[in-house]
């Protein structure tokens, strides 16, 4: 096991070797891990020429990326980087597992791509044991995306600018279903900007915090004619709304299901009874589209399920009865008689490989941060999670957890110990768009210039008004992870 | 593969890999077991599940033995319930099993285990952690020795009672390497005096304990303890005949864990996960076991009121 993580994180503790990487430099320690690759001769040739294409593309793009050259930009010692290619080239089975520090990045696509092009080199995909694994960081984010709640996509991933995948919708719903696709939340803010969208209906999400340069974000938010929130709390988003419908906790308080990391469809239960006037989602929804003249009646969450499975192949063989019996099930799951799926891409391994064709290497080019370092703002701030909270800490604050920080800026000791600044004190940090006041910690998890705070609580202190919206034109993720800073003590 | 033993006359055919344990449970040959559990790696700790089996000279813990062709096993020997009686009659002498599951009161029944006969309990003592192997004095003969103590309440998510401690093991391993990978407690002392300890006995919050409660979920006897339920218990009005038992999926990441939440009066009370799932084997983390609160602060004032006195004023309107 090895990490690659600018933290000396408890996972990187926990592995074999630790790749201390310069925030960042992601694409520049992938392109490196696979020129040398190429260049000791360990590519799975067959692989390579059966079940992808471009390779000649792939080999010119990494051509630069020396391991001396890698070595310069990632801060990781060229031999630890070899070492690394030799490994995951020559080992039996193989899988690359990451998260937000890969996508939470301007080049958040790239950086994945050029992932992907090691899994392609080596043939480390589509097997059992071996696969690209990217981690969800939210317990439905999957199932977000599986039910169609992207700009461009229908239940099940199908196209929106497919005919006939949306004329099964046009015909069972009854209305057209426009083919334009709809705005991502980073276009959004930027229609936003342009007043063109006048109104926001926001569903248990806190954009308010969430988002990158937030004191930007609530401007744009305190602009809009009007705002719905529906969510379980008044958050910072539903104390700017013009309308709350409280929301009932779905995963305790309502039925329905979620999809976890793994593509698997699990059910949730109703424990408890929502306080109050709060209803479950489903329910504001179908009292909502009565009001708008759409009287749909009040569906079980089972009901839409089942109309799910019948709009969405890779869900039709999930009813509530399997989820139930089996554990859930992972998708895709055509039929009642389909165990489910463990790995994707099985494909690629296939004889006769299907009319997709081969997968094509992308080359990609390493850019750094866009938000350089500089005299006026010298060292690198990187944000993440702590074990114990959640997000911008609606959920999560509400326990007692005996190893809650709080809004801390943690600092390396050397670090400290150079600027003088000290455990407890109190500094101002500053970036290129905003300053908040925090207290300081050490950890051992960080080194020099590298500095490090979570998201979770901005009610003590908004680490996003100092993190910048540059987002990635493919993903439209803004660069959490990557922003410069200056300490002062106050 | 599989492999036939005979127990008690019958002839029992599991698949290869079996234990002695799993060839009794598949006859349904009820075998008490303390310091075992499904998602845990045996280790011989508490021999309450001990078989005999032809040419062997001492009798062989049932939940760590593997099948193998042709053993001859016997469950109701003398020689095995005077075993399993004498190991529970010593546990219930010296531990306070109040709260322990309570099969083992069944256990205790079945095998006539009489923990009385030993004499008057000891009264607590409040130096079982700083004794050292060797210096305690040799019992007076007047009183049965206890392990009892105070409890030790030092965080607001789980309690440690290790009075009610029969060092099975299981905590030990659940922080260590069969889940957690933590390794925040382990056995220290010797003998009688022997104990589950943090680092130099330090307090849970200065520990390296990461507070996922995989250990309360395989502690036996209620040794390790819910908050929740600690008070409510203590209040009188923790009443398992009126909970609820709910799968559902945790809210946090993507892992996708399930959650048991048990809930008495419209209130989750605790939160257990399910042995026998794929995800992660009963296994949770410190949010998905403790980071259920937010759905049941309600009001402005109880924003920080843990669940045991919520109840307890709905309980006294």
């Amino acid at each position: 096991m090895y990490a690659v993580d600018p933290r000396l994180t408890s996972s990187a503790k926990f592995a074999d070797v630790w790749l201390g990487i310069d925030v960042g430099s992601d694409i520049a320690l992938a392109n490196t891990i696979g020129r040398e690759i190429i260049a000791a001769g360990l590519v799975n040739e067959a692989f390579v020429a059966h079940s992808t294409m471009d390779f000649e593309a792939y080999k010119a793009g990494v051509e630069e990326w020396t391991l001396e050259r890698g070595e310069e930009v990632t801060g990781v010692p060229a031999e630890i980087i070899k070492q690394l290619a030799h490994d995951y080239a020559t080992a039996e089975t193989a899988q690359i597992c990451w998260t937000l520090g890969i996508t939470e990045h301007q080049n958040g696509t790239d950086n994945v791509i050029a992932l992907i092009s090691l899994a392609l080199l080596t043939g480390h995909v589509g097997r059992y044991g071996s696969g690209l694994v990217p981690i969800r960081g939210q317990n439905n984010v999957q199932g977000g995306g599986d039910m169609g709640a992207l700009p461009n996509k229908l239940p099940g991933f199908q196209d929106l600018e497919d005919d006939e995948a949306r004329g099964k919708f046009d015909e069972l719903w009854g209305v057209e279903v426009p083919a334009e696709p709809g705005l991502h939340i980073s276009l959004m803010l930027e229609a936003m900007e342009r007043e063109e969208i006048t109104a926001l209906y926001v569903i248990g999400e806190n954009p308010a915090q969430s988002e990158a340069d937030s004191e930007h974000v609530r401007k744009l938010l305190n602009n809009l004619e009007f705002i719905v929130v529906q969510d379980i709390f008044l958050t910072a988003t539903a104390e700017l709304a013009d309308v709350v419908f409280p929301a009932a906790a779905g995963w305790a308080e309502g039925e329905g299901t979620s999809t976890s990391s793994e593509r698997r469809v699990q059910r949730i239960r109703k424990a408890i009874n929502p306080p109050g006037e709060a209803r479950d989602d489903l329910d504001i929804l179908s009292a909502l589209a009565e009001k708008m003249g759409h009287g749909w009646g009040y569906p079980t969450a089972e009901q839409v399920w089942d109309e799910l499975r019948a709009l969405s192949p890779m869900h039709a063989g999930m009813s509530y009865e399997r989820l139930e019996s089996e554990g859930g099930l992972q998708w895709p799951c055509p039929s009642l008689d389909h165990p489910g799926t463990l790995f994707l891409h099985a494909w690629l391994w296939d004889e006769v490989l299907p009319p997709r064709g081969p997968a094509p290497f992308i080359p990609v080019k390493w850019v750094p941060p866009v938000d350089p370092l500089s005299d006026d703002f010298p060292i690198r701030l990187t944000t993440g999670r702590a074990l114990d909270s959640y997000n911008t800490g609606v959920q999560s604050g509400g326990y007692r957890s005996p190893i809650r920080k709080g809004a801390v800026l943690e600092i390396c000791e050397a670090d400290g110990t150079n600027w003088d600044i000290h455990e407890g004190d109190t500094v101002k940090i500053s970036s290129r768009r905003g300053a908040i006041e925090v207290p300081v910690i050490y950890a051992d998890s960080l080194r020099p210039g590298l500095t490090f705070m979570t998201f979770h609580h901005p009610d003590e202190a908004d680490v996003n008004k100092l993190t910048l919206d540059a987002w990635d034109p493919k993903s439209g993720t803004a660069e959490f992870k990557a922003t410069a800073i200056r300490i002062e003590k106050v | 593969m599989s492999v036939t033993v005979t127990i008690n006359g019958q002839s029992v055919s599991v698949p290869d890999g079996a234990t002695l344990l799993d060839a009794c449970r598949s006859e349904e040959i009820d075998t008490p077991t303390l310091c075992y559990l499904e998602n845990l790696t045996p280790v011989n700790a508490c021999r309450v599940c001990v078989v005999e089996v032809e040419g062997s000279r001492t009798l062989v813990p049932a939940c760590s033995r593997p099948a193998e062709d042709g053993m001859v096993v016997q469950t109701e020997t003398d020689r095995v319930k005077h075993s399993r009686k004498m190991v529970l009659e010593f546990l219930a002498s010296s531990v306070d099993l109040s709260t322990a599951d309570s099969a083992l009161s069944g256990w205790m029944e079945t095998y006539g285990a009489d923990p009385s006969r030993y004499g008057t309990p000891a009264p607590p003592t409040e130096d079982r952690d700083h004794r050292h192997a060797g210096h305690h004095a040799a019992a007076s003969g007047e009183v049965t020795e206890t392990v009892a103590q105070p409890p030790k309440i030092d965080n607001g998510l789980y309690m440690r009672d290790y009075s009610k401690c029969i060092l099975c093991y299981k905590c030990v391993e659940a922080c260590g390497e069969d889940a957690q990978n933590t390794f925040a407690i382990a056995v220290a002392g010797r003998g009688f005096d022997a104990r589950i300890s943090t680092e130099f006995d330090v307090g849970l919050t200065e520990s390296a304990c990461v507070f996922c409660g995989n250990c309360i979920a395989v502690c036996p006897t209620g040794a390790l303890m819910f908050r929740s339920e600690y008070e409510l218990r203590q209040a009188d009005v923790w009443n398992e005949d009126e909970q609820n038992v709910t799968r559902t999926i945790c809210s946090y990441c993507g892992v996708g864990c399930n959650l048991e939440l048990h809930t008495q009066d419209n209130r989750i009370v605790k939160v257990t996960s399910p042995m026998d799932h794929s995800v992660t084997d009963g296994h949770l983390c410190i949010k998905g076991r403790f980071g259920y609160e937010y759905v049941q602060n309600l009001e402005d004032d109880l924003a920080t009121t843990p669940v045991d006195v919520v109840l307890r004023s709905v309980r006294g309107r």
